[in-house]
């Protein structure tokens, strides 16, 4: 190979294992060792709903442009799953590498593509051979495939150690297990394997700064930071980890040394429990939440109806994954959109948040309780399985410094110059009214709280007037709450075309708008919606653009809809171009410009 | 208490001092006669006497007739009428909130057994702090009539439906839960029903009465086992029952072989004399099967069912929670210092 045709820092690789077989600290140390050289790296894990058996991929895209999305085309597959060998080694692009375990072929069957590159190891007997510990055997048989990758990729085996020891920091045994395997895996691709192509990894500078952790953990830490004090949650994939890990940092920070806690965290018995818990708190005062996915959001519909209805701040995160039951629970979606917002009987409008990355995670995560208790209302936090789940890049955060927003509570002493208190009363007439909490101790602090039917001083009421100008004060708080949600992120260089996404599809764009540049001249503004109320900014966007495209992932075009509900003039909707992904994949740039470019080309209807 | 409770000379405090009339609440819009009323009344002399502070009480109940009485009872503490069968959830989060709240909660026979079945079971068994009353009248009132899970069977609705499958036996189930406080009473008996009230006050856990309360409009008919004749006519009480708060010394002294003292967390003392046979409430087993024979006979079985004030841990000592309410947690108490923040971050590089 000349030096010249040599492909350094952009590659994507894909690690097809069996889930529960231990592939995935292996995984992890390539990607962190990948990361520590420098080089931007992201990662996907692509994985069946089941603990062990069943097969899983693992993704890492390597870009020295900074592109993190997962990419469509595989230039790299390391095939250590039977069951799918055959189609793994035909899913690598012509002039890819193929490294397979030739101890586990299906019968009869040779990899005889001449398109690719074949690395032929025997990853099994090699495990055999060189691990001696029969439990550790499993496992490290993935460390084999590090050490082969190591050597052929030229990944620095300083930073891949280092990797190992900091990993495995509490197990000093496992490191050297690990590092033997590492270098048996090394060892054996410089003995036995000719290097063929010309994909390389060299070292960059280009992760100053930044640190690896995923969506869940990162909201979990929002959470924390943003002063939650309660947490009621029902296990749901792929939700569960968010509570797990706020149950992990309050575990450590909010704890006063004796074992006594500044947090309340229940595992309620199912998420009607858990929402109802989260409301009985928020009532009492608390900064509360809970985290689930679609099937959960569904059973918390009565609840989220009371919260609006009866005025209670509350947070849930919203791990949007594939559908109901089991099948698709541990695939990406943006499929419960419109049901975050709509949740629930009556006239009702939940304002939504949706984070388009890992530092976004953190932050609306930490603002989510300002924006519910200044509005008492019910808030959703909108993550999905790629951003909850998958490993994110994420700037250094700030530390806050600004103070919680309690929003209109009323104290003892507050209310005892407040002459006329009425628990629904709009004084200041952003149809946010004062509350008080139980346990104020005031005569006239208590009010009795319910669904529907109450005057503005909380008193019984079945008299239309009363009803009408309540629900009519409750709409209000829709456009109040333009003031606490966060506002779109807009790149508007005056282009006649323009694109609008949200959440994690923001990360394949930049990828997409520099492929459609390339490919064919165009280039397109882009709008980034970060919540539900719109901004006025969608709306100026709209007008400036001749036509817009909405990226939704999923398949009925949900915040198209809801665009669509909100701007309802035809000088506007008459300029919206519908794209839809919705196979349960990490939404990668090229989908995207497809779709785009062909509509653009006039090929799309 | 509060500087602001109008305190007129001429009417009597308790200790606390408020007057009575913090303790009652706004007409109730319940139909003439209904059992609920009165036990809306012995709510109120419990609270009233024991000289509990209302503004630190929540009241919260589900749906149906039951659960429209909070609004009857206590009007200085706040009030919160939630959804059907999901209050104990909403009382648990109020209590993470806020663990100085004394929680009541109000349910009635369709809101915990059917549709609050599975909040009212995991209630007991995480044993939150809460006066939990069952109005029981083995009949949907606000639906007009129907027929709810505690129904017995052979019981003949108005229209002239018969129940034909068993009933749900909410005292049994709360003993078998791990419930430490668990009676059941008829509303028409202010007599047993206060002291019950007072200790499952004073009770810290999960206090279950299950009141019988006949339902006047669809269930006070010949052929039901709910109605104030049938009741009256099948009601056993297992003792007579006095209450004698930590804050006044029994006047007389317990006589043994004939009275039975159960002495409660707070230092109040349950005092039970026997009637026909001696019954051990602090026997988990006994208690089960007491019930169960009684059932068999056709007695209703009421009075203290069974106490245990050893072995219970409530749930915010459970969740060892602070002993500063959580809503009142600020910056300071959240917020993880710079550094440790810092390192968190680290750890992920």
């Amino acid at each position: 190979m000349s030096q010249s045709s040599q492909i350094i820092n952009d590659m994507s690789i894909q690690f097809a294992t069996v889930n529960g077989s231990g592939s995935q600290s292996a995984n992890n140390i390539i990607t962190k060792g990948i990361f520590r050289m420098g080089i931007p790296v992201g990662p996907k894990n692509l994985f069946p709903s089941n603990i062990q058996g069943l097969p899983t991929w693992y993704t890492i895209r390597v870009s020295k442009d900074g592109y993190r999305a997962r990419k469509k085309e595989l230039d790299w597959v390391v095939c250590m799953n039977p069951d799918t060998l055959v189609e793994d080694v035909n899913s690598v692009q012509p002039g890819g590498v193929v490294v397979y375990n030739t101890d586990i072929l299906p019968k009869g069957y040779t990899p005889t593509r001449k398109d690719v590159i074949y690395y032929p190891v025997p990853f099994t007997s090699l495990a055999r051979d060189k691990v001696k510990d029969v439990k550790l055997r499993k496992m490290l048989v993935n460390v084999l495939y590090v050490g082969v990758l190591t050597e052929l990729l030229s990944l620095d085996l300083e930073v891949i150690k280092g990797v190992i020891k900091d990993t495995f920091a509490s197990k000093p045994k496992a490191i050297d297990a690990n590092v033997e395997a590492l270098e048996a895996g090394i060892n054996y691709a410089k003995e036995n394997l000719k290097k063929q192509d010309n994909y390389r990894l060299e070292k960059m500078d280009e992760n100053k700064g930044l640190f690896l952790s995923d969506g869940n953990q990162l909201a979990a830490l929002g959470s924390v930071m943003g002063g939650c004090t309660v947490c009621a949650w029902y296990p749901i994939t792929p939700s569960s980890s968010l509570c797990e890990s706020f149950i992990a940092f309050t575990e450590k920070h909010r704890q006063d040394g004796k074992g006594t806690k500044n947090v309340g965290i229940i595992q309620a018995e199912d998420e009607l429990a858990s929402l109802g818990m989260v409301l009985g708190a928020g009532w009492a005062g608390a900064r509360a939440m809970t985290a689930t996915s679609g099937p959960g959001v569904s059973l918390m519909g009565e609840f989220a109806g009371l919260a609006y209805f009866a005025e209670i701040p509350a947070v849930i995160f919203d791990v949007q994954r594939m559908g109901p039951s089991t099948g698709l629970p541990t695939r990406t979606c943006q499929a419960d959109i419109l049901q975050a917002v709509t949740l629930s009987h009556g006239d009702k409008r939940h304002p939504i948040i949706i984070p388009g990355g890992a530092e976004e995670a953190y932050e609306f995560a930490r603002i989510s309780f300002d924006v519910a208790e200044q509005l008492q209302q019910l808030v959703f936090v909108m993550l999905d399985l790629d951003l909850g789940m998958n490993i994110w890049n994420c700037q250094q955060l700030p530390y806050p410094t600004d103070g919680f927003k309690r929003g209109k509570v009323l104290t003892a002493e507050q209310l005892e110059k407040t002459k006329d208190w009425g628990r629904y009363k709009d004084v200041d007439g952003d149809g946010v009214c004062y509350r008080t909490l139980p346990g104020t101790d005031h005569a006239r602090a208590a009010y009795f709280t319910r669904g529907t039917g109450h005057t503005e001083y909380a008193t019984y009421s079945e008299k239309p007037e009363d009803w009408q100008k309540n629900i009519e004060r409750l709409n209000k708080k829709w456009t109040t709450a333009l003031k606490y949600v966060p506002k779109p992120v807009v790149d508007d260089k005056g282009h006649k075309v323009g694109i609008i996404a949200y959440g994690t599809t923001d990360l394949c764009m930049r990828e997409s708008r520099d492929q459609m540049k390339r490919e064919h001249n165009l280039d397109a503004d882009y709008l980034r919606i970060r919540s539900v109320p719109f901004h006025d900014e969608v709306k100026a966007f709209f007008e400036k653009h001749d036509r817009v495209y909405v990226i939704d992932q999923n398949r009925d075009g949900q915040m198209e809809q809801l665009l669509r509900m909100n701007y309802t003039e035809g000088r506007i909707t008459d300029k919206i171009r519908s794209v839809r992904h919705y196979n349960g994949m990490p939404l990668d740039a090229r989908t995207v410009t497809d779709a785009i470019l062909s509509f653009e080309k006039g090929n799309a209807r | 208490m509060s500087a602001d409770t109008p305190t007129p000379a001429a009417e009597p405090t308790n200790r606390s001092g408020f007057v009575k009339n913090a303790y009652e609440g706004l007409p109730s819009t319940l139909c003439s006669g209904c059992g609920h009323d009165s036990i809306t009344r012995h709510i109120i002399s419990g609270y009233w006497e024991l000289g509990v502070n209302p503004h630190f009480v929540a009241k919260l109940s589900g749906i149906g007739c039951s659960s429209k009485t909070p609004a009857y009872f206590l009007r200085e503490a706040h009030g919160f009428n939630t959804v059907h069968g999901r209050m104990p959830s909403v009382a648990a989060g109020a209590k993470l909130a806020n663990n100085k709240l004394h929680l009541i909660g109000v349910s009635g026979d369709g809101d915990t057994a059917s549709i609050g079945m599975g909040q009212f079971v995991h209630m007991v068994r995480r044993n939150l702090e809460i006066v939990y009353i069952v109005e029981n009248n083995g009949v949907y009132g606000l639906t007009k009539g129907q027929f709810s899970a505690t129904a017995d069977i052979g019981s003949v609705l108005k229209k002239g439906e018969v129940n034909e499958l068993p009933d749900i036996d909410v005292c049994t189930m709360a003993i078998q839960l791990g419930c430490n406080y668990v009676a059941r009473s008829f509303s028409g008996d202010a007599k047993q029903m206060v002291p019950l009230m007072k200790g499952a006050i004073s009770h810290n856990g999960t206090a279950m009465l299950d009141v019988v309360s006949p339902c006047v409009t669809f269930n006070n008919h010949e052929g039901s086992t709910r109605s104030f004749t049938a009741v009256k006519a099948n009601d056993v009480p297992l003792h007579d029952l006095g209450f004698h708060p930590y804050f006044q010394t029994p006047e007389v002294e317990l006589k043994p072989g004939e009275e039975r003292e159960v002495e409660l967390p707070d230092g109040s003392v349950i005092r039970m004399k026997k009637l026909a046979a001696d019954y051990d409430p602090t026997d988990r087993m006994r208690a089960i099967a007491t019930i169960a024979e009684a059932k068999a006979k056709g007695q209703l079985l009421t009075g203290l069912l069974y106490v245990n004030t050893k072995q219970n841990k409530p749930m915010v000592e459970h969740l060892k929670l602070t002993g500063t309410p959580l809503h009142a947690l600020g910056e300071k108490e959240c917020l993880i210092p710079q550094d440790a923040f810092e390192k968190i971050q680290n750890r992920w590089r």
